[in-house]
C-alpha cells in the first residue's frame, strides 16, 4: 500500500471518506436528538409539556428535579440502588455463565454435545413472555415475591448471550492455546478463567453492556414480582409516575426521572465500551 | 480435539454446562410447561365471578383460529403485522449496522473521532423503549413539529395524522425500532470484525486485494457466524417486538389494528391476567392492573400521551 498510492487512490479514499462522514453525522444527529428532547422536556413544567413541542430549555429543571426527588410515592435512590443491583449482578452472571457454556461446547467432545447445543439454539427462538406466565405463578406459589434472586439467577440460562459467545469462539479461539495450557499443567477450570476469558473481553464487555441496559429498562417481570415499595426498581417508578391520578399527575417529573435514569446506564456503557477497544489489541491471537 | 495422552477431558464439557441446562430447567421450561399447560383451561374472572380453572381442550386455540365477525383470523393477521414490521425494522438495521461496523474497523479510512461516533449510535438503545415511544409521538403528533414544518412548507394544508394511516404508522415503527437497535447491532458486528486476525487483512493488502475484495473474501465469511447472529436475533427481537407499537398506537394498534404484533394477543394477555387472580386472591385488583399496564413496559402512557400532545 504505502508505495503503490497513486492520485487516483488518494481522490477514492477522500471521497469515501466524506461520504462516511456525512452518514455518520446525519446518524448521530439523529440519535442525539432524542437525547436532547429528553433533556428539554426535562426542563419544561407539565402545563409547558401538555401544550405540545418546544425546541428551547424552559427553565423548571431545578424545579423538577426537586418535585421528582421529594416525591413521596417514590424513593429514587432506592430504585436506582435496586435497579443497580440487579442490573450488574444479572450481567456479569449472564455473561460468564454463558461463556462456560459456550466453552463447554466449544472445547470439549462429549456424547451429548451436539444434542445439547441444538437444543440450545432451539429454545433461543422461544419468546421469554412464553415462559412468564408461568414464572410469575411459581413465584407467587412459592412465596418469592419481593427478591431479587428470582430476577437475577435466571440470567445464568442466557441461550441468546451463549450463542454470541460461541459464534466469537469460533473465530478467535484457537485449541492449540488451551492444549498448550493443558501441557503446563493447567486445569481445565483455571485454563477457562486465566487463558479463555481474557481472550474473550471484547465479546465480554458487549454482552456486559446489552445485559446490564436490558435488565436496567426492564418492567415487565420487576412489575410482578416486586411489590414493596422498598424493593421497586427505576422502570417500575416511571411507571408508576406516569399512572398517577390527575391531581399529582406531572410529565415534568416523568422526563426528570427518564433523564436520571440513563445517567448509570451511560457511565456504564462509557466505561465497558473502553474495554471493547483496549481488548482488540490485547486479544489478538495469532492463528 | 484430540486426546491428549490418553486422557479425556468429556467430563469436562458436562461440568461446563450443567449450570446453564439447570437453571433452564428450573427458571425456563417448567414455567413454560406451565403456561401452556394453562393454555387448555378456562381460567379468567368475568365481573365479579370467577369462571375456571376448568379443562376445556384446545377450545382457547380454536377461538384463536376462529374468523371473526369480519371475516379475518386475528392471529394470522397480527403474524402478517408482526413480519412486516420486522422486515422493514431488520433488514435495513443490520445492512447499515455492517456498513457502519465496516468503516469503523477498516484501516484504511482512519475515522476521525471514531469513538465518538460509537459511543453516540448506541446511545438511543439506553433510553427504555416507552419513553422512546413517548417522544416519536410528540415530534410526530398533530401539532407536532414535524407537522408544522410540513405545514410551514405548504406541503399539506391540513396536519396529517401520522398515527391513523397504515403506511405511517409502520413507517414510525420501523424508524424507531432502527434507530433503537441499529448501534447495538453495529457493535456486535465491530466485535466480530475485530475478532479477525489483523495479519489476514494485511496479508490480503500485500497479495494487492482491494477492499472490496478484502470485503468479500476475508471480511465476510469470517464474519459469517456474527452476522448469523444479528440476523437471528434481530427476527427474535421483531418477534416480541411489543411496547413500540403499543405505546406509540395508544394500545388500540391503530389503525384499524394493523401494527398490532403477536405479542399483544389479547387472548394471551387476558388469559395470563386473569390467571394471576385467581392465584392471588389477595391482591387481584392491583395484579391486574400491573399486567394489563405491563406486558413489555408500561403503555397506560397512551392516554397520558394523547392528552399530551393533543
Amino acid at each position: 500500500m504505502k508505495n503503490k498510492e497513486n492520485t487516483k487512490g488518494r481522490i477514492q479514499l477522500m471521497v469515501a471518506r466524506i461520504l462516511v462522514y456525512a452518514v455518520l453525522i446525519v446518524l448521530s444527529i439523529l440519535c442525539l436528538f432524542s437525547f436532547y428532547m429528553l433533556i428539554i422536556n426535562a426542563t419544561r413544567s407539565n402545563a409547558q409539556l401538555q401544550g405540545g413541542f418546544a425546541a428551547l430549555p424552559q427553565g423548571h429543571f431545578l424545579e423538577n428535579l426537586r418535585n421528582a426527588w421529594t416525591d413521596a410515592s417514590i424513593n429514587i435512590p432506592r430504585g436506582m440502588l435496586n435497579s443497580f443491583f440487579i442490573a450488574a449482578t444479572t450481567a456479569i452472571l449472564t455473561t460468564y455463565f454463558s461463556a462456560l457454556t459456550a466453552y463447554g461446547i466449544h472445547a470439549y467432545r462429549f456424547k451429548l454435545r451436539k444434542a445439547l447445543f441444538t437444543f440450545i439454539l432451539a429454545v433461543m427462538v422461544i419468546p421469554p413472555q412464553v415462559s412468564a406466565a408461568g414464572y410469575v405463578q411459581l413465584c407467587y406459589k412459592f412465596g418469592l415475591t419481593n427478591k431479587f434472586w428470582p430476577l437475577i439467577l435466571p440470567g445464568i440460562a442466557a441461550p441468546v448471550v451463549f450463542f454470541y459467545m460461541k459464534q466469537y469462539m469460533e473465530s478467535v479461539l484457537p485449541m492449540e492455546i488451551v492444549e498448550a495450557a493443558r501441557v503446563d499443567g493447567s486445569n481445565e477450570f483455571r485454563t477457562f478463567n486465566t487463558i479463555v476469558l481474557p481472550m474473550l473481553k471484547p465479546a465480554i464487555a458487549v454482552q456486559m453492556i446489552f445485559s446490564f441496559v436490558s435488565s436496567w429498562n426492564n418492567y415487565f417481570l420487576p412489575s410482578l414480582l416486586l411489590t414493596k415499595a422498598e424493593y421497586k426498581t427505576v422502570p417500575i417508578m416511571i411507571a408508576q409516575l406516569r399512572s398517577a391520578d390527575y391531581s399529582k399527575f406531572d410529565m415534568g417529573k416523568v422526563y426528570m426521572f427518564i433523564l436520571l435514569a440513563i445517567l448509570p446506564v451511560l457511565v456504564v456503557y462509557i466505561i465497558l465500551s473502553k474495554s471493547i477497544i483496549k481488548g482488540v489489541t490485547a486479544g489478538s491471537v495469532k492463528g | 480435539m484430540k486426546k491428549h495422552k490418553g486422557i479425556s477431558y468429556a467430563k469436562w464439557g458436562y461440568i461446563f454446562v450443567l449450570p446453564f441446562f439447570v437453571t433452564y430447567l428450573i427458571f425456563s421450561f417448567v414455567p413454560q410447561v406451565l403456561t401452556i399447560y394453562n393454555s387448555f383451561f378456562d381460567n379468567y374472572r368475568q365481573g365479579l365471578t370467577q369462571i375456571g380453572p376448568t379443562f376445556v381442550g384446545v377450545k382457547n386455540y380454536v377461538t384463536l383460529f376462529t374468523p371473526d365477525k369480519t371475516g379475518t383470523i386475528d392471529i394470522l393477521k397480527y403474524a402478517g403485522n408482526t413480519l412486516i414490521l420486522w422486515i422493514g425494522g431488520a433488514i435495513p438495521q443490520i445492512l447499515i449496522a455492517l456498513l457502519l461496523a465496516i468503516f469503523f474497523t477498516s484501516y484504511r479510512l482512519k475515522i476521525k473521532g471514531q469513538q465518538f461516533f460509537k459511543t453516540v449510535i448506541y446511545m438511543p438503545n439506553l433510553i427504555m423503549a416507552s419513553a422512546f415511544s413517548m417522544l416519536f409521538f410528540t415530534l410526530f403528533s398533530n401539532v407536532g413539529p414535524v407537522n408544522q414544518l410540513i405545514q410551514a412548507a405548504g406541503l399539506s394544508e391540513v396536519p396529517i395524522d401520522f398515527f391513523a394511516k397504515k403506511v405511517t404508522v409502520r413507517t414510525l415503527i420501523c424508524s424507531m425500532n432502527f434507530l433503537m437497535w441499529f448501534g447495538n447491532t453495529t457493535i456486535l458486528l465491530m466485535a466480530g470484525i475485530m475478532g479477525i486476525d489483523q495479519d489476514l487483512f494485511e496479508a490480503a493488502e500485500i497479495d494487492g486485494a482491494n477492499s472490496v475484495q478484502v470485503l468479500f473474501r476475508v471480511t465476510l465469511p469470517l464474519l459469517m457466524p456474527i452476522l448469523v447472529y444479528t440476523v437471528i436475533t434481530a427476527m427474535i427481537g421483531g418477534l416480541q417486538m411489543f411496547d413500540v407499537p403499543q405505546v406509540l398506537t395508544n394500545r388500540a394498534g391503530n389503525p384499524n389494528r394493523t401494527s398490532m404484533t403477536l405479542q399483544e394477543l389479547r387472548h394471551v394477555r387476558r388469559h395470563l391476567g386473569d390467571h394471576l387472580c385467581h392465584h392471588r386472591s389477595s391482591e387481584p385488583g392491583r395484579l391486574q392492573q400491573s399486567l394489563q399496564a405491563v406486558q413489555g413496559s408500561a403503555p397506560e402512557a397512551g392516554p397520558d400521551l394523547r392528552e399530551a400532545a393533543a
